[in-house]
């Protein structure tokens, strides 16, 4: 059953709908998958004790003869910063490390409503602060392509799931780039859908104005069913949009047309990475075969995207952290033995433990920037400058249909390369930051690998709420370019 | 009063806002539930747990804002206001800062004769904490309150005097309960008034240093407190000593405020537009259908009795201090079709037996319709006004109408003229002295025949009929 590992969610799917395999027969290939190749990987946190159960549920329903959904029987792994109703949620982080949610989020419950089973939580950066996996409390998750190199982050554990096939499919969220670098660098597909599109009820907050949920897949197509299925308003989330959800998957084969492709003078001023360059290339060369036109366009701002990313990312994160004070859940310190000097000596003595370092330093960071006599100078005027690079895109749209650009300036970095040096980590995100501060869809399609055998994904960028028309172009791309390479290992 | 000081007031009306459930979720406002029985995620500050508006929240806020004359923002922001307290779930409480939904407004109401407008700043709405008490070396939390909806009312620093500041402080709690969007219970927390003071040289062109005051439970306390706190103030700046900004809490045992903690400039509060909540935009049409639903305000139906039912100025203030006093007042001017007489009779004796028996006016004993009754039968000569009095007693213990009452007890009153010939003849014969004395000018005496016809007749003789028939017989 080793092949079973190997298939996408719609052909998991329509397997088990046409009875060729059984949905505990899927389960439990890549249960195994993971107990031979995750020890050394990584990418779980925990595992759904309860999902063979599950998938005899969709194993009864297809013997009866009922629905059992578009995603019914597909394993699913979820990063840890979305709640599981009775599954351990730890965000990465020791301050969650025995945090079980009475709820689950809303992407959780849709998936489950299209017949997804839960196979289990994956490793990431603590509260999704990093970019290379490596701030994670449960230790770096390792890419499964070569395991001294990072498999990038924050959703590090989502992509290897996927890459390793230890899950046909996964759900990452992506704030600063944290889906579509990871995708790139672990060579699989990786959404970050338009601001809006996907609830944000039940997933642990980052930066609530950026962060979006969005799934890692080995095929676009795999990825638009998952986004159909997460898609969509909930009254829970007043912050999403009611713009209707399509049945993107039907019309991934339709004509594009003559499109017209952006490409920002911006993001290729200066020297660009040799393999980087090839995969632009590459991604080129798909689109004059579907017979695209390539236009200059110029996002001014993009100079102070990482910059206006990093204040107003960490202001909201300073804020939305402050809940993890050891009062009602979450780590608290040992008080037995050295009782709590005072108030503040209790939430220096629960926090400091319960955070690592580099959250404490976005902590840091977002409450100087909120802070009285700074607020003007930093968190409005990167506000300001958000907006401005908004109109940038706005502007650019007006005479392309959608951008194409890198994903990161270099394939994956080794472990421990920049994890001393935050600057370095954070000019990464140069890239992938702008598409979250303006709101827009977004997705990282891998083209080829790079001279040292690493994978590298190209940046698809479509006007808010046009995930149609990313998808399509992204799904011809894909049959064009035609990436068959997996990690030698798995 | 304060010979060379000014005092300066301002207060912050907590109101909290009429709705089923909290501001930004499901859970329940029910009063009086267990401890942390009306809980949620959102309540409890869960990961990934968001917030979204209370749609009757906001109605109820654009209602009081019409109602203090204020200015509806066509778009106004919730911001967090980041601070951290164990009753304070999610580290941040959420407010709103710079574009509060109302802003503007005044207030009226009258002092003796004088009619008195206190201006409104701003009205902003919020979502309340939860309560923490404490046990020695533990503490414990109940966040049954924690998200309930409030509107904090702020006034301008112009009040004058305490007494100014406890009837501006009552007259915005009567136009919340006629807006019914606040109960204005201050006992159980559903109203809670923070007064800012501080004084000033007279004449002085800048304010002295605030300090607020926090947890007065009545509007009597409001007076006392600010009244202790300006003496405290003035004796301190006296002295040569300095006012520190501070919060302090009122003591009403021993009236006295006492420091609970230095407000000093360090607090940072970090506020920012909550990235979880859209800015709430109010549409005319919305305002338009709120103006349309607000009921008329005290102050107007005061002045309106005052032309329709033609009777005091006092009376109609003292009537429209309820909503349900007024309404009753109302039926019973209606149905008696006797407004002096239903305005003396709620003001008087209902009032009275209401106070003493600690009741309000909904669960009065005697209805409007009853009360009408009892004073048609009064205008028909049915019962003389005295006797309507022992009915009335009678009517508070009895759940009858007031013929059947006067039927049973035998209390209709004597018109018979026949009757009451018989009865002032008696009398006149039975007293020869008193007869002899009034006719010799000794008019006083006049009462006394009153009185023994009266008894005679156990009140129940028509006494306009005495009257007569003495006047002539006694000539």
């Amino acid at each position: 059953m080793s092949d079973l590992i190997n298939l996408t969610a719609k052909e998991i799917n329509s397997g088990i709908v046409g009875k060729k395999f059984k949905a505990t027969e899927v389960m439990q290939a890549f249960l195994d998958q993971i107990s031979t190749k995750d020890k050394c990987l990584n990418s779980f946190i925990s595992l759904n004790d309860k999902a063979i159960e599950q998938a005899k549920i969709i194993d009864d329903k297809v013997a009866s003869g009922s629905d059992i959904g578009i995603l019914g029987g597909v394993p699913v792994a979820i990063k840890d910063m979305l709640c599981t109703k009775g599954l351990k949620t730890t965000a990465g982080s020791k301050m969650l490390e025995n945090f079980i949610p009475p709820y689950s989020a809303t992407v959780v419950n849709k998936l489950e409503a299209s017949g997804a089973i839960v196979i289990g939580k994956c490793n990431q950066d603590e509260f999704a602060m990093g970019s290379s996996n490596e701030t994670s409390y449960f230790g770096a998750c390792k890419n499964p392509w070569d395991t001294d190199y990072v498999p990038g982050g924050s959703s590090g554990g989502s992509a290897v799931a996927v890459s390793a096939r230890m899950a046909p499919i996964s759900i990452g969220t992506d704030t600063g780039g944290s889906i579509r670098q990871p995708a790139s660098f672990c060579g699989v597909v990786g959404v970050k859908p338009t601001y809006g599109r996907v609830s944000r009820y039940g997933i642990v907050a980052f930066a609530s104005s950026l962060d979006q949920a969005g799934p890692f897949s080995r095929t676009i197509e795999d990825s638009t069913l998952v986004l159909e299925s997460i898609c969509g308003q909930d009254k829970y989330d007043s912050t999403t949009s009611d713009a209707s959800v399509e049945p993107w998957s039907t019309g991934l084969s339709d004509k594009v047309g003559v499109l017209k492709v952006g490409l920002p003078k911006e993001y290729f001023e200066g020297t660009l990475d040799v393999d980087v360059k090839r995969s632009i290339d590459i991604a080129k060369d798909s689109l004059k075969e579907m017979g695209c036109e390539f236009v200059e366009v110029s996002i001014p701002h993009t100079k102070y995207s990482v910059p206006i990313y990093y204040i107003i990312a960490t202001s909201e994160a300073s804020s939305n952290l402050a809940r993890y004070d050891g009062v009602r859940f979450g780590h608290r310190a040992n008080f037995d033995d050295k009782p709590a000097a005072d108030l503040i000596d209790f939430y220096c003595r629960n926090r400091g433990e319960g955070f690592g370092t580099e959250v404490k330093r976005r902590i840091t960071l977002g409450t100087f920037t909120l802070s009285s006599g700074y607020y003007d100078a930093y968190y409005k005027k990167a506000c300001q400058v958000r907006n401005l690079l908004k109109q940038d895109f706005e502007k650019s749209f007006k005479s392309c249909d959608i951008i194409l650009s890198p994903v990161t300036t270099t394939p994956a970095f080794k472990i421990g390369a920049r994890i001393s040096d935050p600057i370095a980590m954070y000019k990464n995100d140069i890239f992938t930051t702008s598409t979250n501060l303006a709101g827009l869809p977004g997705l990282s399609l891998p083209v080829t690998l790079s001279k040292d055998k690493l994978p590298i994904g190209v940046q698809l960028t479509a006007a808010a709420f046009n995930e149609s028309k990313l998808l399509q172009v992204a799904h011809q791309m894909e049959q064009l370019i035609s990436f068959k390479e997996k990690p030698s290992n798995v | 009063m304060f010979s060379d000081w000014t005092p300066v007031i301002g207060l912050e009306i907590h109101a909290q806002l009429n709705t089923k459930s909290k501001i930004f979720c499901n859970d329940s406002t029910t009063f009086g539930k267990g401890d942390n029985q009306n809980i949620s995620p959102l309540s409890l500050g869960m990961p990934g747990a968001l917030p979204v508006v209370n749609k009757m929240a906001i109605e109820n806020s654009i209602k009081t804002g019409l109602a203090l004359n204020s200015e509806i923002r066509r778009k106004s922001v919730f911001s967090r206001k980041n601070y951290f307290y164990p009753d304070l779930p999610k580290g941040y409480q959420i407010s709103q800062f710079d574009e509060p939904i109302c802003e503007g407004g005044f207030v009226d109401f009258y002092i003796e004769d004088e009619k008195i407008r206190v201006g409104i700043t701003r009205a902003h709405m919020e979502e309340d904490a939860g309560k923490s008490t404490h046990h020695g070396d533990y503490s414990l939390i109940n966040l049954n309150r924690a998200g309930i909806p409030l509107l904090e009312i702020v006034s301008e620093p112009d009040i004058k005097s305490s007494a100014h500041a406890a009837e501006y402080a009552r007259t915005v709690r009567q136009i919340l309960q006629y807006l019914d969007v606040c109960d204005g219970n201050l006992e159980e927390g559903s109203l809670r008034c923070d007064c800012n003071v501080s004084v000033m040289k007279n004449g002085a062109t800048e304010f002295g240093t605030r300090v607020e005051i926090k947890n007065i439970n009545s509007f009597r306390f409001v007076e006392k407190a600010i009244d202790y706190e300006i003496s405290r103030q003035i004796e301190v700046l006296e002295s040569g000593g300095e006012i520190f900004q501070e919060t302090r809490l009122f003591d009403s045992t021993k009236n006295k405020t006492y420091a609970m903690r230095k407000k000093e400039q360090a607090h940072d509060y970090r506020f920012f537009p909550d990235p979880d909540l859209l800015p709430v935009i109010i549409s005319e049409e919305w305002i338009e259908k709120v103006k349309s639903t607000l009921p008329e305000l005290p102050m107007d139906m005061a002045e309106r009795f005052q032309v329709e039912y033609k009777i005091p100025k006092y009376d109609a203030l003292v009537l429209t201090q309820e909503k349900e006093l007024a309404a009753y007042f109302e039926e019973v001017a209606k149905s008696s079709d006797n407004a002096k007489s239903a305005s003396n009779w709620v003001m008087v004796e209902l009032q009275r037996e209401l106070n003493d028996k600690k009741l309000n006016i909904e669960s009065s004993p005697v209805s409007s319709d009853r009360l009408a009754q009892l004073i048609k039968l009064i205008d028909t000569k049915v019962i003389s006004g005295k006797i309507a009095k022992n009915v009335f007693s009678i009517m508070l213990v009895e759940d009858k109408n007031p013929d059947v009452i006067i039927k049973e007890q035998g209390l209709v009153q004597i018109s018979d003229s026949g009757a009451i010939e018989k009865m002032v003849d008696d009398v006149i014969a039975a007293s020869p002295n008193q007869v002899e004395q009034y006719r010799a000018g000794k008019d006083k005496l006049f009462g006394y025949f009153v009185g023994q016809i009266m008894k005679a007749s156990k009140g129940q003789a028509n006494p306009e009929m005495i009257n007569k028939l003495l006047k002539e017989k006694l000539k």
